[in-house]
C-alpha cells in the first residue's frame, strides 16, 4: 500500500475545491444552527436555489455571468422569507421538516422532465462558466511539489472558495460580536427571555435564516463553478447532512469550527476512501472481496460520516473546538 | 418511574400475541388469491414465469434454444373471446435505446411473436430496448385496451428471454371521464396510504411518548422489507398442504425482527440518551446520523439495486364497476386496516395504550401515578418499529423496494404526521390517508413525476394555516 500517495491525496481532498464549498455552507448552517439554534435542514434547498438560478441564466437564456450570480443570491434570499414566515414562530423539529421538505421539492422540481429545457433534467446543465474561467490567472498545476498539486481550473476556484469562505468568517465574526450577534445568542439559549427584553424574536430569527442562506447560495453557485456542471443529485440530502456534520465536528458557534471542521473530516473521509480503495484493489487484497468488495469500499465513507455524527452529538456536542458552555441546544 | 406494574406487562404480551395471530390469518387469506394468472396488466416478465401463469391453450411456445441469444417473445390474445383467442398477424417491432430498430416480429397463428436481439446476451444486458406495437396490423374490431400502451420499455436485467404482454381487448376506449379515473386513483392511492399510515402511525407513538423526532424511522421501514427479502431467499419455500406461504412467513418474521429491532433502538441508544437528558434537537442529529449510517450497512449488504420478492406478481384484477383492483391490492388493504384498528384500539382501550397516551400526554405525572415510563416506551418502540417494517414489507410487494425505501418515503411520512398532528394516533392516520389519496389523484393535474412535490407543498401550507395538524391539540406547537 502506498502511503504517500494515500496521505497526499488526502491532504489534496481536504484542502481542496469540494472541501472548500461544503465549508461555504458549513458557514452559513453555523449562523442558522450554531448561532441562532435554528435547525436548517434544507441548506441543500438554498444552495441549489442559487446555483441553478446563476446556471440556467448563463446556459438557457445566454445572460450574463455575474447577473446571474446576483439573481442566484436574490432566490436564495427569497427562499430564506418563503421559509421563515410559516415556520419561525413554531417549535424548531417544524423548522427541520420543512425546510427539509423544501429542499426535497426544490430539487425534484428541478430535475423533473417538465422543466427540461430550462434545467436540464437529471443531466443538468453544462457550459456556463467561461466567465469565471476566463479569469483564472494560473497556468500549469499548483501546489507544493510532492505533497499536492493542483490543475489549474480547481486551484484556480479553490482560491475563490477559500477567500469567500474567509470573507464569510470575517462577516460572521463582526456580526456576532455585535450587539445584534449577542441578541441572536440569547435568542438561541432562551427565546422567552429575549422577548421579554422587548426584541422581537421572530425578527432576528428572519434575519439570521437570510444571512445564512444567502451563505448557503454562494456556496451552491461555487459548486456548480468547481463541478463546470450542475445536476439535482448535488442537492440531495445528504449535502446537508454532510455540511452539519462538518460542522459539528469542528465545533458549532466557533467562527472557524466550519473551516477547521472541513479540513480535517474531508481528510478524513478522503484518507478512508482511498484506504478502503486499496485495500480492496488488485489481485491479492488486503481485505479479502468475501468480507469487502470495492464497491462495498466506497459506501465505508458513509459509514464512517453517520457514526461519527451520532458520537460527535453524544459525547462531544461541542465538537473538536467549541465550547461547551456555548451550546445548550435544546428543543424551543 | 420506579413502580412495575404486573399487570400492563401480562397485558401487553397478550396484545402482541393477539396481533400476532390476527396478521397470521389475513396474510394467508391474502396469498390464497393471489395465485391467479397474470396476464392483464401490461408488465414485462421473465419467460419462466410467464410460461408457469399463462397456461394458455391458445399460446404455443417457441421450443426452448440453446443459443446465447436474449429474445423477446409474447403472446396476443383477444380477451373478448372465451377462452382467449389468438391474434395473428400483428405486427411488433423493438428499438434500442437510441431508437434504431434491432428488430420485428409477427405473430404466428396462436398469437406468440418471437423477436431474437441481436448480439449475444453479455452485449445486451442492462441495455433496455422498446417494444411497439403495430396497432393498424390488429384485426378489425380489436383494439389495446390501453390505447396508449403501443409501446413497453424492457430492460434487460436476466439473461433470459423476455416476456411481454399487451392485453387486446374492445376496441372502445376505456371511460377516462374525470371522475372515474380519480376514483381508480384514489383506490391506487388508498393502498399506498394504508401502508403510510402503519408507517406514521409508528413514526407518531415514538414523537408522542418520547419527543423524539426520528429521522432513521425510513431505516426501520427498510429493515422489515430487507428481513423479508433474506427469509425469502432461503433455499426451498415454505408451504401449507399446495399453498406456497414464503412471503407470508417472511411478513411475519420481518414484523418480528422489526420489534426487536426496535426495542434494541430504544435500549442500546435512546434510553441511555434519555437518562442523560440529551436534548431533544441532539438526539434529533444522532438519529440522522443512525439513519446515514444504517442506510450504508443496508446498501453494503443488500447492494443497490431494486429487489422483488418472489411471488411478485399482478394478477389479474377484478373489475368493480369502471374500477381495476387486483386482488393483492385487496388483501394488503384489509390486512393493513386490520393491523391499523387493533393497534389504535390497544391504545383506546387497553391498560397499556392507557398508560402510553398518559406518558405522551406527561411524562412526569404519569410516572408519578405509578407507570413504569420506559416499560411503556420500550412497548412503543416494539410496535412502532413492528408497524414500520410490516409497511416495508408491503411496500416491497407492491412496487419492490431497495436500500433507500424508507429514506425516500421518510419526508412522506413526516408530512402524513405533521398533516395529522404530531403525536396523535388518529391524527398520523388520516394524515396519511390524505397525503396517499391526495398524491394519486393530483396526477390527474400535475406530472407524475412532481406528484411528491404536491404532497410536500401541502405540508408546508398545512403548517402555515394549522400548525397542530388536522387533529392536533393548538397548544402542542410553540
Amino acid at each position: 500500500m502506498d502511503w504517500h500517495s494515500i496521505f497526499s491525496q488526502a491532504l489534496q481532498q481536504g484542502l481542496g475545491p469540494v472541501a472548500a464549498v461544503y465549508c461555504l455552507a458549513a458557514i452559513g448552517l453555523n449562523v442558522h444552527f450554531g448561532s441562532t439554534g435554528l435547525l436548517n435542514f434544507g441548506q441543500a434547498g438554498f444552495m441549489a436555489v442559487a446555483g441553478y438560478a446563476m446556471t440556467s441564466f448563463v446556459a438557457t437564456w445566454g445572460l450574463s455571468f455575474w447577473l446571474g450570480s446576483l439573481v442566484g443570491l436574490v432566490a436564495a434570499a427569497l427562499l430564506a422569507l418563503l421559509l421563515g414566515v410559516p415556520t419561525l414562530r413554531l417549535r424548531a423539529d417544524y423548522l427541520a421538516i420543512v425546510t427539509i421538505a423544501a429542499a426535497e421539492i426544490i430539487r425534484q422540481t428541478i430535475g423533473s422532465v417538465t422543466l427540461l429545457k430550462y434545467f436540464g433534467g437529471q443531466d443538468g446543465l453544462q457550459a456556463f462558466n467561461s466567465s469565471f474561467a476566463n479569469l483564472n490567472p494560473f497556468t500549469g498545476r499548483i501546489g507544493i511539489p510532492g505533497v499536492v498539486s493542483w490543475r489549474p481550473y480547481d486551484f484556480w476556484t479553490l482560491v475563490v472558495c477559500w477567500l469567500l469562505c474567509a470573507l464569510c468568517c470575517l462577516v460572521v465574526w463582526l456580526l456576532m460580536r455585535s450587539p445584534w450577534g449577542r441578541v441572536l445568542k440569547g435568542i438561541r439559549e432562551d427565546e422567552d427571555a429575549v422577548r421579554s427584553l422587548g426584541k422581537n424574536v421572530y425578527a432576528y430569527k428572519m434575519q439570521s435564516l437570510l444571512i445564512g442562506g444567502l451563505i448557503g447560495g454562494l456556496a451552491g453557485i461555487m459548486t456548480a463553478l468547481q463541478h463546470s456542471a450542475i445536476n439535482p443529485s448535488f442537492f440531495a440530502t445528504d449535502t446537508t447532512f454532510f455540511a452539519y456534520t462538518v460542522l459539528l465536528l469542528g465545533g458549532a458557534a466557533r467562527v472557524l469550527g466550519p473551516v477547521a471542521g472541513t479540513i480535517i473530516f474531508w481528510f478524513l473521509i478522503s484518507f478512508l476512501d482511498l484506504f478502503f480503495g486499496a485495500a480492496t484493489s488488485g489481485a491479492d487484497p488486503l481485505i479479502p472481496a468475501s468480507i469487502m468488495t470495492s464497491n462495498q469500499a466506497s459506501l465505508m465513507r458513509f459509514v464512517v460520516m453517520g457514526l461519527s455524527l451520532m458520537l460527535l452529538m453524544i459525547y462531544r456536542p461541542q465538537g473538536i473546538f467549541g465550547d461547551r458552555r456555548e451550546l445548550a441546544i435544546d428543543a424551543r | 418511574m420506579h413502580a412495575r406494574p404486573r399487570t400492563i406487562r401480562a397485558r401487553s404480551r397478550l396484545a402482541l400475541r393477539a396481533l400476532a395471530v390476527t396478521v397470521a390469518a389475513v396474510a394467508v387469506g391474502a396469498l390464497m388469491t393471489t395465485g391467479s394468472p397474470a396476464n392483464a396488466a401490461p408488465v414485462a416478465q421473465s419467460a419462466s414465469q410467464a410460461v408457469n401463469q399463462a397456461g394458455a391453450q391458445t399460446c404455443v411456445k417457441p421450443a426452448p434454444r440453446d443459443d446465447d441469444t436474449i429474445h423477446i417473445q409474447g403472446c396476443l390474445r383477444d380477451l373478448r373471446e372465451k377462452p382467449p383467442a389468438p391474434v395473428p398477424d400483428a405486427k411488433i417491432s423493438v428499438k434500442d435505446e437510441s431508437g434504431k430498430e434491432v428488430g420485428t416480429g409477427t405473430s404466428n397463428e396462436t398469437g406468440v411473436f418471437d423477436i431474437a436481439l441481436p448480439g449475444k446476451s453479455i452485449d445486451n444486458l442492462g441495455k433496455s430496448f422498446t417494444v411497439n406495437i403495430d396497432k393498424k396490423s390488429l384485426p378489425e374490431g380489436a383494439a389495446l385496451r390501453n390505447p396508449k400502451q403501443v409501446s413497453l420499455k424492457v430492460t434487460l436485467q436476466l439473461d433470459s428471454d423476455v416476456y411481454v404482454t399487451f392485453p387486446i381487448g374492445e376496441d372502445t376506449s376505456p371511460d377516462t371521464s374525470i371522475p372515474v379515473q380519480a376514483l381508480q386513483l384514489a383506490v391506487g392511492g388508498l393502498v399506498f396510504s394504508l401502508l403510510l399510515a402503519m408507517a406514521s402511525l409508528g413514526l407518531s407513538m415514538i414523537f408522542g411518548t418520547t419527543g423524539l423526532t426520528n429521522f432513521a424511522h425510513g431505516e426501520l421501514i427498510t429493515f422489515g422489507a430487507l428481513v423479508a427479502y433474506a427469509v425469502d431467499r432461503l433455499p426451498g419455500e415454505f408451504r401449507v398442504g399446495d399453498v406456497n406461504i414464503t412471503v407470508f412467513v417472511a411478513l411475519v418474521v420481518a414484523a418480528i425482527a422489526s420489534g426487536v429491532f426496535g426495542w434494541f433502538n430504544d435500549r442500546g441508544l435512546w434510553r441511555p440518551l434519555r437518562h442523560r437528558g440529551t436534548g431533544l434537537i441532539a438526539m434529533m442529529v444522532v438519529s440522522i446520523g443512525l439513519s446515514i449510517f444504517l442506510r450504508s450497512l443496508y446498501q453494503y449488504w443488500a447492494g443497490g439495486s431494486t429487489h422483488q420478492y418472489s411471488q411478485f406478481s399482478s394478477p389479474q384484477p377484478y373489475e368493480l364497476g369502471p374500477i381495476l383492483i387486483t386482488p393483492k391490492d385487496i388483501a394488503i388493504t384489509i390486512f393493513s386496516v386490520v393491523v391499523l384498528v387493533i393497534v389504535v384500539l390497544a391504545l383506546q382501550r387497553t391498560k397499556l395504550g392507557k398508560a402510553t397516551r398518559a406518558v405522551a400526554d406527561n411524562t412526569a405525572l404519569a410516572a408519578s401515578s405509578g407507570i413504569n415510563v420506559d416499560r411503556v416506551i420500550s412497548v412503543v418502540w416494539i410496535v412502532g418499529a413492528g408497524l414500520a417494517g410490516l409497511s416495508g414489507v408491503l411496500f416491497g410487494l407492491t412496487q419492490g423496494f431497495d436500500y433507500q425505501l424508507g429514506f425516500k418515503i421518510l419526508l412522506l411520512v413526516f408530512a402524513a404526521t405533521v398533516l395529522g398532528g404530531l403525536g396523535t394516533a388518529w391524527g398520523a392516520i388520516v394524515g396519511a390517508l390524505v397525503i396517499g389519496i391526495f398524491i394519486e389523484v393530483s396526477t390527474l393535474f400535475v406530472p407524475a413525476e412532481l406528484k411528491f412535490v404536491g404532497a410536500l407543498v401541502v405540508l408546508i401550507v398545512v403548517l402555515l394555516i394549522r400548525p397542530q395538524g388536522l387533529l392536533g391539540k393548538s397548544q402542542r406547537v410553540g
